[in-house]
């Protein structure tokens, strides 16, 4: 994952403006906003109530409400480790206590080098190949402990290869 | 060969990437080139036989011969066996529809997903889509409704209302404008068949929600997809694209004067969102918080207009049955239970994925004679059927047929069609907690049996693995559920009660670790990994 540019009220507008044909685009601009900046700041909240016509407790209420949405930037490689009862069943809970304990990362926070932000999630669809994780985006399946440590591994020798060029 | 460049499939279904298929693709080109053996390799939705994944085709004239599970590492040894022209591998299934698996099974909804490329609308043509569409462009809203109401399709989300009753009450609303919303929201553990059809057929939910939209009068309509789904939301908002450049969506459709404008949404991560009010306050870019109803959002939906909510499984069911006539979808399945449901094998399973049957199949017939027993090798114990708020069913109870109708009769209920499979492991004092824990996070907060006793629930079952007065703890957990199951707003709070009180009825041995009773299997409560 590429690291987030400042926060930019001029850019977040532009995303705004983008989203202005859209019916009830709060949803759609605020997964917009943490693509580009990866977390939802502060100062997008006024931003959006203003922009939108909304107060701005209306939009706290949104970003609250949905588990996607975080208020703080995540590492750079985010873990989403499914919890739900197919997963259970083939050792979810195992493999989330194994992942804590290898990361050293508690779940929904992130590696003291930055490096990876732990989510639980319920279900990534992927139940009949369970347990699964998704990491930045791409779905694994039949993950256990030593797979996780080999795609985590994996992960930092490619970081480790960026900052050498 | 000499003439046609020989197709090899590889599938592109999320399920089949998440055990290594772009990267099997990629050897095959790669292989395939340093041999100089011309091919296309086409990739496809899943055949639904995920154990199997990455399932390999070949098509020969005999038909598609399958191989799995494919590694990359094998790529080079099934060209040195000639499986270009179907030749004998270890890793070979034979006739990919000769699978026992796929070959007892009745593929309505899903008889494309696998077969084809998913973003070929020719292809998709070339195998009877949009021939539903055509149809209707021909028939008045009213005609539709009625083959829809007569083909006898109820709701596949879950809740199993008469999909041709909902549309009729739209279509007799009033408004300026009306919407069709398609909720993808899959977010029951255990169920992927959403997933599986709108990445290996996504044409299918376009044409079913055109069909939707004509039969009503809407002109607008949204899916709403899940962000958990990256890959179907892709593929999706790329088969729409594709819609509307071939004239299929949008104004003018296919030369009519009719029009339909459709969207890919995507929710942010919460469960109750698959909820249908719930779902229509998201889309409005509000919280998800469940509405009280009355009103219907089939009079006042989205935007307060009168609105289709469908799942996905429905909307897919419609082009088969404006294709082929109402009597050809009822044939299947028994009493009220019409048509075919496509079942999810799930969990602790051997062989896992997609089995689309007519009603009446039993959950025997599914765990074993497809499923294969569990994948541990240990007995079943426990099977939830319908997602988190899905009751817990015991082996005794492996005969219940599968219809609407003799779900409910259990207290269970078939839902999405999700079977999550747990072996003689599993603990269920843990999965009632966990029934409990779920509804804590996932409650959208507005009445309070859900909000506050789901919390509650979890005390208590702590206090009862504990050991801590266990009798007075069960009766007071049984109370808890009889206000959450009547006082709850929505199914969120209404049936987490099911989990909860079914692991106690047929596992009630594990909610009383003190007293040491070994369960049926000798292992004994508390020692489950």
């Amino acid at each position: 994952m590429s690291v987030c540019p400042p926060w930019s009220a001029e850019r977040a507008m532009s995303i705004v403006a983008e989203h202005a044909r859209q019916r009830g685009a709060l949803l759609p601009i605020l997964h917009a906003l943490q693509e580009t900046f990866g977390c939802i700041d502060d100062a997008a909240i006024p931003l959006l109530a203003g922009a939108l016509n909304l107060s701005r407790a209306d939009v706290h209420g949104v970003v609250s409400f949905y588990h996607d949405f975080r208020r703080t930037r995540p590492g750079r490689h985010v873990v989403k480790m499914c919890r739900a009862e197919a997963c259970q069943a083939m050792g979810a809970d195992a493999l989330l206590d194994h992942a804590r304990r290898s990361l050293t990362v508690d779940a929904h926070g992130t590696t003291a080098d930055g490096a990876f932000s732990l989510e639980p999630v319920f279900c990534l669809g992927n139940c009949a190949l369970s347990p699964a994780v998704m990491i930045d985006g791409v779905l694994h399946g039949r993950v256990g402990p030593e797979r996780f440590d080999a795609l985590t591994a994996d992960l930092r020798a490619q970081d480790q290869a960026g900052d050498a060029r | 060969m000499s003439h046609r460049l020989t197709s090899v499939y590889v599938p592109r279904d999320a399920a089949a990437l998440s055990v290594g298929a772009d990267a099997v693709a990629a050897a095959i080109r790669a292989e395939a080139s340093r041999r100089g053996l011309p091919l296309r390799v086409v990739r496809n939705g899943s055949r639904g036989m995920l154990w199997l994944e990455p399932l390999v085709e070949v098509a020969t004239d005999a038909g598609r011969v399958a191989y799995g599970a494919v590694t990359p590492a094998d790529v080079p040894s099934l060209f040195d066996a000639g499986f270009l022209t179907g030749g004998p591998h270890p890793l070979g299934q034979g006739l990919t529809e000769e699978i026992p698996f796929f070959k007892k099974q009745e593929r309505l909804t899903f008889a494309r997903c696998g077969v084809i490329d998913p973003l070929s609308v020719e292809d998709y043509r070339a195998h009877g889509g949009f021939r539903g569409l055509e149809n209707a462009l021909a028939m008045t809203p009213a005609e539709i409704v009625a083959t829809v109401t007569e083909s006898g399709l109820r709701g596949r989300g879950g809740a199993g209302f008469p999909t041709g009753v909902k549309w009729n009450t739209v279509l007799n609303a009033e408004a300026d404008e009306k919407f069709v919303c398609c909720n993808a929201d899959e977010g029951d553990s255990g169920t992927f068949a959403d997933r599986m059809m709108i990445e290996g057929d996504p044409f299918c939910l376009i044409e079913g929600m055109t069909i939707a939209a004509l039969a009503v009068g809407a002109t607008a309509g949204y899916v709403y997809m899940r962000s958990e789904y990256p890959h179907a939301t892709d593929t999706l908002r790329h088969a729409i694209r594709l819609a509307y450049d071939e004239g299929w969506l949008g104004e003018n459709i296919h030369g009519t004067d009719r029009t339909f404008h459709l969207e890919a949404r995507v929710g942010a991560g919460a469960y109750i969102c698959g909820e249908e009010t719930a779902m229509l306050e998201s889309l409005e870019g509000k919280r998800g918080m469940v509405r009280a109803k009355p009103p219907l959002p089939a009079l006042q939906g989205l935007f307060g207009k009168p609105t289709v909510v469908n799942n996905v499984l429905s909307l897919c069911a419609v082009p088969i049955i404006l294709d082929r006539g109402a009597d050809y979808y009822r044939d299947f399945g028994v009493g009220r239970s019409r048509g075919t449901l496509p079942f999810q094998l799930a969990g602790n399973i051997r062989q896992g994925g997609i089995v689309e049957k007519a009603f009446g199949v039993t959950l025997h017939e599914l765990l074993y004679e497809y499923g294969g027993g569990t994948i541990s090798g240990r007995p079943i114990r426990a099977v939830q059927v319908g997602g988190p708020l899905g009751a817990y069913l015991p082996p005794a109870q492996f005969d219940l047929r599968k219809d609407y109708e003799a779900f409910a009769a259990q207290g269970a209920m078939l839902g999405h069609g999700g079977i999550v499979v747990f072996d003689d492991t599993v603990n269920m004092a843990r999965q009632a907690r966990f029934a409990m824990e779920f509804c804590a996070i996932e409650s959208c907060g507005k009445c309070t049996p859900c909000r506050i006793g789901s919390t509650r629930g979890v005390e208590v079952i702590d206090k009862i693995i504990a050991g801590q007065d266990v009798d007075d703890n069960l009766a007071l957990l049984d109370d808890l559920c009889e206000v959450m199951l009547d006082g709850s707003l929505c199914a969120m709070g209404g049936m987490t009660p099911f989990p909860v009180r079914s692991a106690i009825k047929h596992f009630g041995e594990d909610f009383r670790p003190t007293t040491a009773s070994p369960s049926a299997t000798g292992i004994r409560a508390g020692d489950a990994p």
